[in-house]
């Protein structure tokens, strides 16, 4: 489990982090989301150690990730194995090599049979045994983010941190990176924090997600928590179109990010012997469920009904302007 | 002619060889600690830094010829005499090793720095990042820095002939310029050519063998 407890971090007169307490589980899938300069990739220096921060704490497994025990921070290191956005492969070694290297730092012997199955295992889990003896400048970007992860994967790591690791892919090419480390958390039982500034992300695959800005924590929840039904920053941070509704009557929004697939909608406009247009909709795909928002415009006489009724459903609902 | 040729050529030879081989295993040193101690290296101190930067440019700013005579008490001293082709391999390498001191830093320096902190992320220590990371990543610009010392000292031997340390040049500017002989001055310009070209080419090759 990683903790942090209100972690302070500037450089100089800049304060990048401004009082951030986190809570990963192990195992699990946890996001962290903000522009860019909101401080997401110096967060995930802090918990590996890369960055040193200047108050708060922050924890591994109970141990306290601190610069000032060297030793004691480099065995933390070998438990948390990191991808970086430009890959930082070394360009020129091989892919068994890249993978291999690691190792090297810990002097662990790389030719026993022991280490080289390990290596040919980690290739071939990331689909690139016929890559194997390939420098990383006849590889495509995709490829490479797959040699980085197996590289991160050899010391048996139980994080694996992701620094905006698929913000330089295409689409297609992140979508099967994010299954891969999908795969890799299921199958491994590693725990994955990724920082991204990507919404598909957080939505493929985190199962719980912090939203940060300037330095702070604004929200934290499950995906669609935050952003089916997002407070104003995140709202302005999802940049989506001001969507264009009726002038007249009233619109009621309703959000829909639970499993229940009670038709909610035409049960209430059977029982309330009522008719309403549906204005404005968005269903999104959250790690495989589909959960989202409908905007109905009903008449100012029908309104308290229409409210009761969905208090009474438990269905979450805003009146818009 | 092809005697004297063919003997000044082994003076030069002799001469570009050790002293490229002696600055680049001296000058291996401050580029490691320029690098270390740079803003962006692994230990940055600015004050190591700045010194030893200062007496590398003040170094590579003597005219070659000036450094020769400043520093012949030092070739008396290693080598026993200051004239011959033995003796103008110390100010050779004198003035070869801020030079190549420079240009291996630079080289180093040029290390992704992305692949710097991706070594660091696996608990690499320092001397491991140095070797591991920055040497084999830089290699080959490393050698391409080695390409042109050989051709700047190869130059620079020119200029020792004159006090003694024999070699093409000196025969160029004896029999050559001295003695009006145009022959002279064209076979020894030629085999100049010949041998830049040479080593620029064998650079080349191993350069595309190495990255």
């Amino acid at each position: 489990m990683i903790v942090l407890k209100n972690v302070c971090k500037n450089f100089d007169d800049l304060e990048v982090l401004k009082g951030v307490s986190i809570e990963i589980q192990d195992h699990e899938v946890y996001g962290i989301i903000g522009q860019s300069g909101a401080g997401k990739s110096t967060l995930l220096r802090c918990i590996n150690g890369l960055e040193s921060y200047q108050s708060g704490e922050i924890t591994v497994d109970g141990v306290l990730v601190s610069q000032k025990d060297k030793k004691q921070l480099r065995q933390l290191q070998k438990t948390m194995g990191m991808i970086f956005q430009n890959f930082n492969l070394l360009e020129r070694l091989d892919v068994y090599d890249n993978v291999a290297l690691p190792m090297k730092f810990w002097g662990i012997n790389t030719k026993t049979e022991e280490a080289v199955n390990k290596i040919n295992s980690l290739i071939r889990l990331v689909g690139l045994e016929d890559k194997k003896h390939s420098k990383p400048a006849e590889l495509s970007g995709g490829q490479k983010q797959r040699v980085a992860i197996a590289r991160a994967l050899v010391l048996e790591p139980k994080v694996l941190l992701c620094d905006e690791a698929t913000s330089a892919l295409d689409p297609a090419i992140t979508r099967e990176i994010l299954s891969l480390l999908q795969q890799i958390n299921e199958e491994l039982g590693i725990t994955i924090l990724v920082v991204t500034h990507q919404m598909e992300v957080v939505k493929q695959i985190c199962q719980r997600v912090s939203f940060l800005k300037d330095g702070r924590v604004l929200a934290e929840g499950k995906p669609e928590d935050l952003f089916i039904h997002p407070i104003k920053e995140v709202k302005a941070f999802l940049q989506e179109e001001s969507t264009l509704l009726p002038a007249t009557g009233v619109n009621i929004q309703m959000f829909f990010t639970d499993k229940s697939s009670d038709p909610v909608v035409t049960m209430m406009a059977r029982e309330l012997d009522m008719n309403f247009s549906i204005v404005w909709g968005k269903l999104e795909d959250f790690r495989s469920n589909v959960f989202g928002s409908l905007v109905i415009n009903v008449d100012e006489s029908v309104r308290d009904r229409v409210t009761a009724y969905l208090d009474k459903e438990g269905v979450s609902w805003e009146v818009l302007n | 002619m092809a005697d004297i040729i063919l003997k000044a050529a082994g003076q030069t030879l002799t001469m570009v060889f050790w002293s490229t081989l002696f600055s680049v295993l001296l000058g291996f040193i401050p580029a490691i600690i320029l690098t270390l101690t740079a803003p962006d290296g692994l230990r940055p101190n600015r004050i190591v830094y700045e010194v030893l930067s200062f007496l590398v440019n003040t170094f590579r700013s003597f005219p070659f010829v000036i450094l020769m005579v400043i520093i012949i008490p030092l070739t008396r001293a290693i080598v026993g005499t200051t004239i011959g082709t033995q003796a103008a391999i110390v100010p050779l390498t004198a003035c070869a090793i801020p030079f190549i001191a420079r240009v291996f830093e630079n080289a180093l320096r040029e290390t992704n720095p992305g692949v710097i902190e991706a070594a660091r992320s696996f608990g690499a220590s320092d001397w491991q990042i140095l070797f591991r990371v920055y040497f084999k990543e830089s290699i080959p610009r490393m050698l391409n820095g080695i390409i042109l010392l050989t051709i700047n000292i190869l130059g620079y031997s020119a200029m020792a002939g004159t006090l003694g340390g024999g070699g093409i040049g000196d025969i160029a500017i004896r029999y050559g310029y001295q003695k009006y002989s145009t022959e002279y001055l064209v076979v020894c310009s030629l085999i100049l050519i010949g041998f830049v070209q040479l080593v620029q080419s064998f650079g080349n090759w191993v350069y595309k063998k190495l990255s």
